[in-house]
Order: C-alpha cells, then structure tokens, then sequence
C-alpha cells in the first residue's frame, strides 16, 4: 500500500446502529435505575472523585446509550463509591448499585 | 329577547365557549370554517397524560350544543360594528346581528414537507405525529409495517426561525413521549428514540409519563436535533443528529420516523383580524387587551378570544380560556343595556 | 422513495433560464482538470444548436480560489467580480453564465451582499472606476452552465446517438448526481430544484434515459472543501470525507457519477484511485472504480461525440466499463493520442 504523507480519518460520529444491545439489556436488567437518568449532572456535580479525576457519572450512562464502552469504563474506574451521588440524585437512582455493575457487566469485556 | 354571540370556529374552545354562554342565558351561534364540529380534537385518538378517549371528550363537548345554531361549511365575509352592535356577514348569505364575537378560530398544524431534509412526503417511512394518532384511531397505516426501530423528532417547524415559526407548540414535547409509550405498547420489541432541544413536561402528570416513558417503555432520549433524513438502499431511513451531551455527530439507521409538528397561526388570521378590526402578533396569532390579566379580551370592545387563535395551548387550557372568555363577555354584556 | 414529493419539491424551486445570448466565462481550475469540458460545451451550444454564445481573453479568475482559502478579502473579490460584470457590459451582453460552480456562487454572493448592502457596490464601482477606469451593469440573469444544459437537456435529448441505458440489458444506467456545494446549498432559489433535492443534474439524467440514485451521504460535500486540500496536514479530512460518500454510494452499485461543479470530478475521480493504492479498496464493478463525468462529457457523450476528444482520458479512474455499457464504439490506441 502506498503512504501518501496523509490517510483516512476515522470518524468520530456516534453509530446507534452498532450498539451493544444485549449489555444494555442486562444492565437494565440487573439496575432499570439505569434507564431514569435526565442528565441533569448533579451525581458530576457532587462527586468527590470527580474534583481530581475523571469520574462523571452522568457521562457514563450517556457513552453507555452511545455505545462508547471504553470511554465509559474510563470515567467510572475512579469511582470510590461515596455514596454523595445517591444523595442528590433528583431521580432517586441506586447510584452504587448501578456503578457496581457497570462495572461488573462492562469490564468483562 | 337574548342578546346573542358569534363564535368564530367550532373547536374545542369554541364548543365550549357557546355551551356556557347559552348557560349563562345568552343565544350563540356557531360558525365552522370546516364540515364538522370538533376542530383538531377529531383527529386525536387518546390524550395526555391520562390517555383518556379524545372522542368520549368530544362527545362531552358536543352535548350542549345540540340545539345550538351551526353554520357549517362557513366563514364570516363582512363585519360592521354599530355602536354596540355587530352585524356579521356570513359566506352562505345569513347575516347576524350579535352584540359579541368570541374568535376560537384555532390553529394549523406545521406543513411537515416545509422541512425539505426531512423528507415528510419523499421518503416513505416519514410520517407525522398527526399521522401516528391517525394510525392508533384507525389502525391502519401503509407506512407504518412491525417497526423495530423509530425515532421521533421533536419541534418539527416549532422554535424555527427558519420555518418562520419561533414559538413553542406547548403540545409536542408531551405528545411525543405519549405517541412513544403508545407505539412501544403496540411493538414491544421495538427500540424507540426521542431527538429533542429541551423537553418542557410543565403540565401536571407530565413528569410522570416522562419518567414512565424512560423507566418502563425503555424510550430513549436525545438531546440533539436531526439534521438531515435519507433512505438507504433497503428503504430504511437513514437519520444524522448531534447528540448535544457527547459532543459528537450521531447516525442511526430507523424503520419509521415521527415527526412532531408544531402549532403555527392559521393562513385565514390575516383576513379575520382586518375582518373585526383587531391586531396579530408577530407570531400570526391574534393579539389580546393584556396578556396577563385580559387575555381573552380583544383590544375592541366586544371581541373576546378563546382558545389556540391567541397562541399553542394544551385541551384543558383552552377549555377553561373558554369558560373565562364566556365569563368576560357576561361581564361585557351586563353593562350593556 | 415517493416520486411525486420530489416534484413538488422540484416545482417550487423553478428558475428563469434564458433561451439564449450569453456572456460566458471559464473556470480557472476547469481548464486544467477537465480542458475538454468547456470546449465541448461551447461546440454543442454555439455549433450543434447554433446559439450565441460570448466569451473574452480578457476574463480572469473569479477570486473563489483565494476567497475561501482565506488569501483575500471580500472586498477584493467583489472588486475582481465586478470586472467580470463589466467586460459583459462593454460586449453587450445581459445574461451572464459561469462554467464554474464556486464562480456562480461568488457572484449569487456578490450580487446578494450588494442587494442587501448598496454601500458596498457603490463602493467597489468606486474601487474599480480607480483601478481600471471600467464601468459596469449587474447581469439580468445569472445562470451556472448545467442551467444552460438543464435547459437544452430535451434538445440534446433529441439529437442524442447514445443514451444513458445499458445496451445489453436494456436496463436505465444507475446515476450518482453530486451537486456542487456553491450552487444552491448557499442560496436555495438560485439552483434549479433547491438545495435538499436539487434537480439539474437529475432532469438531464432523467431525459437521456438514466435513473438517478438517491443514496444517504448524497448531500455530502465531494471532499474538496479547500482548506482541507490544500493544506497537506487536512489532507487526509479530504480524503475522509469522499471516502464517506463512496461507502454509502456502494451498496446501490451506480454505474457512473455526474457532476457540475469543477472539484467534485476531480475530487471523487482522483481519491478513488487513492483509496485503491491506500486501502486497496474499489467501488465499481470487476474491482474498478465509478467512472465520474462532468455534465459536459455526458452531454457529449449522449451526442456522439468522440470519448478522447471530450478529454475522458484525462481522468484517473478508467471511463472504459461504462463507454462499454453505452455500447459506445472507441479506439483504444486513441485514448494516448496527442
């Protein structure tokens, strides 16, 4: 193959058509917490890992519905389970209970 | 005898405007632009958030006005206000001399084939969620075949200055999410997206549904709006959004797609508002007195409004405008001599 | 597809397109692709249907290049444009029509910004007057010259040899129509068919026998897009972006592609050909690619003409599988003549 000095990019964009339809399924299964989340960042907002790491909660569970898995472990692996999240949560979401098996369901991969 | 009202569209406002008047003692006459009485209640099958029958709803409405005086097939021509009368001009000939006018002339749905990248009326599985609540009344649809996967697109000619619409229809967000549960309910294996800028729930049982809608429909929410429609080579709609929260463009690949049309002004305001000498909004809607304490008061003594001719309004905010609209004129009238 | 929503769609984006008397202009990059193209289009125009077709020596470059690589202001393109419009005046001539796409889109630009700013024009009448003591008239009609094809498109169809049909199957030729961006994307009622579902390119297609494809990245930019060409370190943007719109164009197996706008051929002809040696990755039939055309080599083609005197050998991906679907006899020694 020829190196021209430039290549094909790859694309950025979100494909819903290739999510992994069977982990949300089981993710639902084991927490349907999962499902209520508004995106009001409030569990971001509060979370004491979050000053010093990545951890976002809310981003999370929207990489999760976008199909970006690794992204996702990536902002979740700091979580110390505190708890603060659950506390604000406006939607009353099982925080540590969901972060738990995300976790467990994700990481396996 | 009794002084008698003119009521400028049969809709749910204007039903229930002239079934209060005649309770109040006055005669009220009803002019409907269309063959039947009902508006765009007649094409609803369930409302929100309760789901209860749109037609059960209509019939209620329709009860009192049984003996009402209807002109159907009819618009006013010509309007002239002597003193305190107004001696109305009607399309079939009849003229009436009435001592009130209530315009309950309503409202149109956006014409979804102005957003050419939508392509409502181009590609096949593009429909309207006028069409989807035809299609859950009449449960029959071409378009509309199993669908594993359809996506609804929120403010579709609503808060568009491209569209020349910039106001909120109030009613779509809330539609969206029942039409979703409701097509979820029919096929469950179906995986249902909502593209949306904002979701305004401000009504009462609106948050519920929402919540219902995510927690036990498993609808899931965008918050992006879909830029451009396309078929793809087996005929499924190929859809481009960006999902706001992520930051990244986002494709997907649907069997059926909704769009919610917005509440615009009708093309006929224009005509009416130079008819009864009164003004329009920016927005093509008809202008009230005040829009906080007057609101269903025209700026000319006798005009009174009910109903979506003032702007997008939910069922139950234009049957009670209707009941105030009918009070305001009681209190007009009583003055009179 | 439901055929009649396009139509009416189509209806209310309808254009004025005078018959004839036209001050043409080149392209300044045309020249250099697709030489042919250009020649062919006055031979068919001025020669076969016998209209008046005008051109000078003395027209230059549009500025478009440098304006959207950010090299010169408006202000000067305007200036450079209004030269243009004033060579038309001092020959006489009221309808004004570009051969290039961006062109039409500079002076649509142009005459837009001075419609909503006349200060501006009065200010480069000013400029103009100082440079080179030249006056001008703004065009009664502006048209891009697949207008002008759009409008013959029944005569062609009329005098055609050849049509846009497989000889063999009998079956209507597969079509991709890419549009360039500068004609109607910028201003819908300015292109024939708007900018959703644009028709100049489709109603020629339509009426010289082939069937147009509507496929999913079909209103994607070619790749062009100056900047990221030009820049070496965009390059790959470019590249990304064509290769984009060849993945979603493959699974409905077109048999050529027609274009109207001087990157797009040139773009989607020559990235083929480097997917290939990158990727190893075709898109035509027989590991081939997609022959790609300017209107003009089309028209020319459905009139007979030969293929090497329209320049087909200039192009990078062989135009040979669809001269061969066209049942179109050529000589193959004829494609290296000089």
């Amino acid at each position: 193959m020829i190196d021209f000095g430039y290549s094909l990019t790859s694309s950025s964009r979100i494909s819903l058509d290739n999510i992994n339809q069977k982990k949300l399924k089981k993710i639902t299964a084991v927490e349907p917490d999962f499902l209520k989340c508004m995106a009001c960042g409030s569990c971001a907002a509060s979370c004491s890992a979050g000053n010093f790491t990545k951890v976002n909660l809310r981003m999370v569970i929207l990489l999760l519905n976008r199909g970006m898995e690794k992204e996702a472990i990536a902002l979740i692996e700091g979580c110390m389970l505190c708890g603060k999240c659950t506390l604000v949560c406006p939607r009353g979401i099982n925080t540590r209970n969901l972060i738990i098996n995300i976790l467990k369901i994700y990481k396996e991969v | 005898m009794n002084k008698q009202v003119l009521v400028i569209g049969g809709g749910p406002a204007g039903l229930e405007a002239a079934g209060q008047l005649e309770n109040l003692g006055y005669k009220a006459y009803i002019v409907e632009k269309s063959d039947k009485l009902g508006g765009h209640l007649l094409k609803w099958d369930r409302l929100f958030p309760e789901s209860i029958s749109a037609a059960e709803t209509l019939q209620k409405l329709l009860e009192p006005v049984g003996h009402i005086t209807t002109f159907l097939d009819c618009t006013v021509v010509s309007v002239s206000k002597t003193g305190e009368h107004f001696s109305v001009q009607l399309s079939n000939d009849a003229t009436l001399n009435v001592s009130a006018i209530i315009v309950s002339a309503g409202f149109s749905l956006f014409p979804a084939e102005k957003k050419e990248e939508y392509g409502y009326n181009i590609y096949n599985r593009v429909i309207t969620s006028a069409d989807l609540e035809d299609f859950f009344k009449t449960g029959s649809d071409s378009r509309i075949q199993n669908p594993k996967s359809v996506g609804f697109v929120h403010c579709v000619g609503s808060r568009d200055e491209k569209a020349c619409n910039r106001q909120c229809s109030k009613v779509c967000c809330i539609t969206a999410v029942k039409q979703a549960c409701e097509i979820k309910e029919q096929y469950p294996d179906a995986d249902i997206y909502c593209f949306y800028m904002d979701l305004r729930m401000y009504g009462r049982g609106y948050e519920d549904l929402y919540l219902e809608a995510q927690s036990k429909y498993g609808i899931r929410f965008i918050r992006g709006r879909v830029s451009e429609v396309a078929e793809d080579e087996t005929g499924k709609l190929v859809i481009k959004a960006e999902d706001t929260l992520s930051s990244k463009p986002l494709k997907i690949t649907l069997d059926l797609l909704v769009l919610m049309v917005g509440m615009i002004k009708n093309a006929d305001n224009e005509n009416l508002s130079s008819l009864l000498n009164t003004r329009l909004g920016d927005d093509g809607f008809f202008q009230s007195a005040s829009p906080i304490l007057r609101s269903t008061e025209g700026e000319i003594a006798g005009i009174f409004f009910a109903g979506a001719s003032t702007g997008p309004k939910t069922l139950p905010e234009s049957i009670n405008e209707a009941k105030a609209s009918a009070l305001a004129i009681h209190g007009y009238l009583s003055k009179q001599k | 597809m439901i055929f009649n929503g396009k139509q009416r769609i189509w209806s209310e984006y309808q254009k004025e397109i005078p018959d004839d008397h036209y001050f043409y202009v080149r392209s300044c990059i045309r020249q250099n692709f697709f030489p042919a193209s250009e020649k062919t289009f006055l031979d068919i125009v001025q020669n076969r249907l016998g209209l008046d077709f005008f051109e000078t020596e003395h027209h230059t470059t549009c500025g478009g290049i440098a304006y959207h690589s950010d090299s010169i202001p408006q202000e000067t393109l305007m200036t450079i444009v209004a030269r243009q419009f004033a060579l038309m005046t001092d020959a006489g001539y009221k309808n004004y029509v570009a051969s290039c796409i961006t062109s039409f889109g500079i002076y649509t630009e142009t005459l837009e910004t001075w419609r909503h700013y006349p200060e501006l024009e009065t200010k480069v009448r000013e400029s103009l007057w100082k440079a080179t003591k030249r006056e001008f008239n703004k065009p009664e009609y502006l048209a891009h010259a697949s207008d002008v094809i759009y409008k013959l498109r029944d005569r062609i169809a009329t005098a055609s040899v050849n049509r846009l049909v497989n000889k063999k199957t009998g079956e209507p030729l597969k079509v991709v129509e890419h549009i360039g961006c500068h004609y109607s994307k910028m201003f819908p009622s300015k292109g024939v068919g708007g900018a959703e579902y644009p028709y100049v390119l489709t109603g020629m297609i339509e009426a010289w026998g082939g069937e147009i494809i509507d496929y999913p990245e079909r209103r994607h930019c070619c790749g062009f897009g100056f900047r990221q060409y030009l820049v070496k370190a965009n390059r790959g943007y470019s590249l990304s972006n064509t290769h984009k719109k060849f993945e979603s164009m493959k699974p409905f197996k077109p048999d050529m592609i027609i274009t109207n706008c001087p990157g797009c051929p040139y773009f989607l002809d020559r990235w083929q050909y480097v997917i290939s040696e990158m990727e190893g990755k075709t898109y035509g039939e027989n590991s081939q690619g997609i022959p790609v055309f300017t209107y003009e080599e089309v028209a020319g083609l459905v009139l007979g003409y030969d293929p090497w005197d329209l320049g087909l050998q200039i192009h990078q991906t062989g135009v040979e599988p669809l001269l061969d679907k066209m049942g179109i006899i050529y000589n193959k020694a004829d494609k290296y003549k000089l």
